[in-house]
């Protein structure tokens, strides 16, 4: 099966993604010890203290198996700061971040499936260069500003949304989504832009394609062969493209996350980050590197369902 | 319809194309792919249309069909399909005769199918749309389709995708797909180009005997004039988006009159067997179709090429019955044969083309 074909390469991708978040956070400048002492108490025994019961004396090798031994079994450490077992914060955060995230990801392709295919099927009309250039325009504008943006308008002017804070979904689910949607928002724009140009450009290729010509004098209606015949085809570099901006998607968390004041692993990572609490930004990291990666690994199989010349196994290279 | 509307329609050409031109408004200017070309196909006939590549045979062929889109297309004639005029119809209306009335087929069979749909459901798609055939029935029916154009397994090639048969059964695959509801019209663009020699000879046979079964136009688009030679009844000659020479296929084998089509035979190496080369026998480009010079386009590459020429382009003009050239010094003629003397005397032609010696030595001899 495709799956079990594809599983030594995902746990090799792991294996390398634990090794370089480990060494990224451990290589980070300054002595940790020192931050969690604070200047005054740190006095040269109290740092070696520290030193030697967070093992920062050993080899890098040696503490890397040990890092990673604790990680598989869910034990991460402590906060130093809050004294909060990592794993037990990261559990509480992910989920905020994901559902924006996923929400983000629905929006954008939700509109840009649609508005790309138009684009195509009108492509050197009025209709597509207005949708091009609205396109380029929304690329260009940073995810802070279309966060204010939207802040502005929805919840300052209209103000049908809240403009920040977090409700979890079993409190409530109605006011979950609302503090979900301008956060997702945010993080879609440009998502969508990206997308409604990449899948112009592929669904324009597709239209021009024998296969279409074909569907055409079979007395296909345009509908169907954009839908039916030409979707499928124009999507596979959109599905993988998808699978990649999920690194955008997770990096634009930081921003909006503590924007919007939602408790989100991005701004998890980036107080962690700030105070220099060591083993809960490595903890984050991973978890980061790794949802990334099985995400592309669903985005790999998921695309073996769309285009069948993968799963077959035969080489797609002669079509 | 009463019965002698139903003769009338019987007695008209089943396709009818008259002085059809189609041009394509570029950046580089006016390309005139194609250029004035009548046509007439009638049910249960073969016509060839021959011609190197870029001559517009396969811009010919959408523009019969109503394919190309028009945005930048210029096009002006008429297409009469059973008398209806196809140039002015919208494709909706199209989309009642496409598939139901007039199919096609295409030169590669690799990207003629939808990479990512089961066969079967490429076959049983017209068969919803033009004879509301579903489910059971439209599957039996794909199956026998599918054994008609002799593909194997026919059940199991259903439930297949393209990537998992070979050319040739992918080419049949489409055939099948176009014959789905019995169209009155077949229009197949270089339907062996992509095949290997063996697979090549079986799809015409498959085309020739599909085409015979069911009484039905068949417009085979072809390079090679090997490949319609002994199954087309009549053969029309393109060149730079003109018919040059037009005629019954035998009388055209035994009394070709254009210099163009001379070369065409020439480049046979054995009649009956499909030759797979690309024509390379006659030396020379074909003109740009952009501004292409007054005169005759064919005037640089013709041995025969007089002064007249480059200045006057020839029209098609009868020679026999349906047998029409588009040349002022024809092949087999007087004044071809002391054009021809004229010119291997000079050692080169009106348009300062020097003769090979291939030609010289067959006009020695003669
Ligand atoms: N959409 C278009 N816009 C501009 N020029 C075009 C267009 N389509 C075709 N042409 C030009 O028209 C000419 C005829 O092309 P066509 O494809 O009909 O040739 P062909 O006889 O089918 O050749 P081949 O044997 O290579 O298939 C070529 O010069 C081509 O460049
Ligand atoms: S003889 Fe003259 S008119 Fe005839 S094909 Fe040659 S160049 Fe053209
Ligand atoms: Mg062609």
């Amino acid at each position: 099966m495709y799956v079990l074909r594809r599983l030594p390469s995902l746990i090799a991708t792991l294996l390398a993604v634990s090794i370089l978040t480990f060494l990224m956070t451990s290589l980070l400048p300054g002595d940790p010890a020192l931050q969690i002492l604070g200047a005054e108490n740190a006095t040269p025994e109290a740092i070696a203290a520290v030193r030697a019961e967070l093992s920062l004396d050993d080899p890098l090798p040696v503490r890397y198996l040990h890092w990673i031994g604790d990680a598989l079994t869910g034990d991460f450490g402590r906060s130093y700061r809050t004294n909060e077992p990592v794993s037990q914060a990261i559990v509480e955060r992910l989920p905020v971040t994901a559902e924006i995230g996923l929400l983000a990801i629905v929006i954008a392709l939700a509109i840009a499936i649609p508005v790309g295919m138009l684009s195509a099927y009108r492509a050197g009309t009025r209709t597509d260069k207005v949708i091009s250039s609205t396109s380029f325009g929304l690329l260009a504008v940073p995810n802070f500003m279309v966060a204010i943006l939207l802040i502005l308008i929805f919840a300052v002017w209209l103000g049908v949304l809240p403009a920040t804070g977090w409700v979890n979904f079993t409190d409530n689910p109605v006011q979950n989504l609302r503090s979900a949607l301008l956060p997702a928002l945010s993080l879609a724009i440009a998502e969508m832009a990206v997308y409604t140009r990449l899948l112009r450009t592929d669904m324009i290729a597709t239209l021009q394609q024998d296969f279409v010509t074909m569907a055409r004098v079979k007395g296909v209606s345009n509908r169907r062969i954009l839908f039916r015949h030409a979707l499928r085809p124009s999507s596979f570099s959109l599905l993988t493209v998808a699978g990649v901006q999920v690194g955008a998607i997770i990096g634009g968390s930081v921003v909006i996350e503590t924007l919007f004041a939602v408790p989100g692993v991005g701004r998890l990572l980036l107080e962690a980050v700030l105070v220099r609490d060591l083993l809960m930004v490595q903890g984050v990291a991973l978890v980061i590197a790794v949802s990334y990666v099985v995400v592309n690994f669903t985005v790999d199989i998921l695309y073996s369902y769309l285009d069948p010349r993968i799963s077959h196994g035969r080489s797609a290279a002669r079509v | 319809m009463t019965a002698s509307q139903k003769e009338g329609r019987a007695n008209e050409p089943l396709l009818e194309v008259d002085d059809l031109r189609t041009y394509f408004d570029t950046p580089r200017g006016i390309v005139k792919a194609v250029d004035g070309v009548s046509l007439r196909v009638d049910r249960g006939k073969t016509l060839g249309i021959v011609g190197e590549s870029g001559s517009g045979k396969t811009v010919l062929s959408r523009s019969i069909m109503n394919l190309l889109p028009k945005a930048n297309t210029i096009r002006e004639g008429s297409v009469r399909f059973e008398g209806r005029e196809l140039t002015t119809m919208k494709n909706k209306e199209m989309r009642t005769i496409w598939g139901a009335e007039m199919a096609m087929v295409l030169q590669d069979p690799m990207t003629s199918l939808n990479p990512v749909t089961k066969i079967g459901e490429q076959i049983t798609e017209s068969l919803g749309i033009h004879l509301n055939e579903k489910g059971k029935v439209a599957k039996a029916h794909a199956v026998e389709l599918l054994k008609s154009v002799g593909i194997p397994a026919a059940e199991r090639r259903l439930g297949e995708y393209p990537h998992q048969l070979s050319g040739g059964m992918r080419q049949r695959v489409t055939i099948a797909i176009a014959l789905a509801c019995s169209p009155k019209l077949l229009v197949a663009d270089e339907p062996t180009t992509a095949l290997d020699v063996t697979v090549q000879r079986q799809i015409l046979d498959l085309l020739e005997s599909q085409q015979t079964q069911r009484n039905m136009g068949l417009i085979i688009i072809t390079h090679d004039l090997g490949v319609v030679a002994g199954r087309a009844d009549e053969i029309a000659v393109m060149y730079a988006g003109r018919v040059v020479e037009r005629a019954p296929t035998r009388e055209l084998f035994a009394r070709n009159r254009h210099p163009y089509t001379e070369g065409l035979l020439r480049s046979i190496p054995r009649l009956h067997q499909p030759s797979h080369s690309r024509l390379q026998a006659i030396p020379g480009r074909p003109p740009d179709l952009v501004d292409p010079p007054a005169g005759c386009p064919f005037a640089p590459r013709c041995n025969y090429a007089q002064d007249k020429c480059l200045t006057e382009t020839p029209v098609l003009a009868p020679h026999a019955a349906g047998h029409e050239a588009a040349c002022h010094f024809p092949v087999g003629t007087t004044a071809g044969q002391e054009a021809l003397a004229r010119n291997v005397a000079a050692g080169r032609t009106a348009a300062g083309t020097p003769l090979d010696s291939t030609v010289l030595a067959t006009a020695g001899a003669a």
